[in-house]
């Protein structure tokens, strides 16, 4: 029987002037992860980007409960995706994709 | 939401659309107030100025003046001529005698200590020691772990990380600000919590270098630069008519 994994869905605000594709947005913060944490931190953190809106500017990530200060500051360190200066800031963490939505939409 | 302050906001001096750049941002990522940094010639009229700018964007304008003396003898006569001109004192140790003055000189509110090498960071315990008796904070600039990589910035959370476990041990204060010179270097102050998290200062502990300790400094100064100040306990309650 498999246990149950606890998550965390993290939205994240990307700043900056370029438009960054699904891509872009998933490796800028994998390698941030990678380059602080190495990659068994990495692994660990069990990152995923659920989704992405380029006109919103705004990233949803899931990871491990375990692994969410690790993440949220590899995405804290980021100065710059693909060569060109960008800020990426969480506004929000929640337990469940619903409650992040709810959170997001009263802010 | 908490009261989150940042003391050392670091623009262009005399470029007051840098200034406005930053104060906006900061206003945007929930600062309430923001220290920043000019010289000890800047006019009342300049200062009334960014004061305005900072008061149109609803930041509390925090003014502060670094110095970065050569010699204990020149960090006293520095302070002398300017710990009445600003709300917050902030003193780069460059020489371990600097920094074992200012530590137990009263009038110093922050010590911060130089990037370029481990061995030029004098926060060791009878640093600390000091800097308690004398309610000194130890100010970590967040600016250089966002631009530094790769080994400089691993050396760099491996200083801090001593330094923070040195002034929890004495009890000294720890106060976080972003040192930021451009808006896309800030980052809201739950953003620093975690990054702090890099080197070894938990989440209640970072909210509270981001919060409560700044806003302590800055409160114990007002009251202290006030007219209304006498001495230590002592303040003028009523002024006599004539």
């Amino acid at each position: 029987m498999t246990r149950y994994v606890r998550r965390r869905y993290v939205a994240v605000k990307i700043e900056g002037n370029q438009t960054l594709s699904e891509r872009d947005v998933y490796d800028a913060v994998w390698t941030s992860l990678a380059r602080l944490f190495g990659e068994y931190g990495a692994s660990q953190a069990e990152l995923s980007l659920i989704e992405y809106n380029p006109e919103k500017k705004l990233a949803v990530f899931r990871c491990s409960h375990k692994a969410l200060e690790i993440v949220k500051a590899s995405i804290a360190a980021m100065t710059e995706v693909t060569g060109e200066k960008m800020a990426f800031h969480v506004i929000r963490v929640s337990g469940t994709l619903k409650s992040l939505r709810t959170k997001i939409d009263n802010k | 939401m908490k009261f989150y302050v940042d003391l050392h906001l670091c623009p262009q001096p005399y470029d007051y659309a840098h200034v406005r750049g930053l104060v906006e941002k900061a206003a945007e990522l929930g600062y309430k107030a923001a220290g920043i940094t000019f010289s000890s010639k800047t006019t009342q009229e300049e200062t009334k100025e960014l004061k305005e700018t900072f008061n149109s964007l609803g930041v509390d304008f925090v003014s502060r003046i670094d110095l970065a003396p050569k010699s204990p003898g020149d960090l006293l006569r520095n302070l002398r001529a300017v710990r009445r001109k600003a709300e917050v004192i902030a003193v780069e140790c460059i020489s371990k005698q600097v920094a074992r003055q200012a530590a137990k000189d009263r009038r110093v509110d922050l010590l911060s200590f130089p990037l370029a090498s481990p061995k030029k960071r004098f926060f060791d315990v009878a640093e600390a020691e000091l800097a308690s008796g004398a309610t000194a904070s130890l100010e970590i600039n967040m600016a250089p772990l966002l631009k530094l990589q790769g080994f400089r910035r691993s050396i760099l959370l491996s200083s801090l990380r001593r330094e923070v476990q040195t002034a929890k041990r004495a009890h000294v204060p720890i106060v976080l600000s972003s040192g930021a010179d451009e808006p896309i270097l800030l980052r809201s102050a739950e953003d620093y919590c975690s990054l702090a998290y890099l080197f070894g200062l938990d989440h209640y502990d970072a909210r509270k270098a981001f919060s409560e300790n700044p806003k302590a400094i800055v409160e114990k100064n007002r009251r202290k630069l006030s007219p209304n100040f006498v001495a230590p306990g002592v303040y003028v309650v009523r002024r006599g008519k004539g």
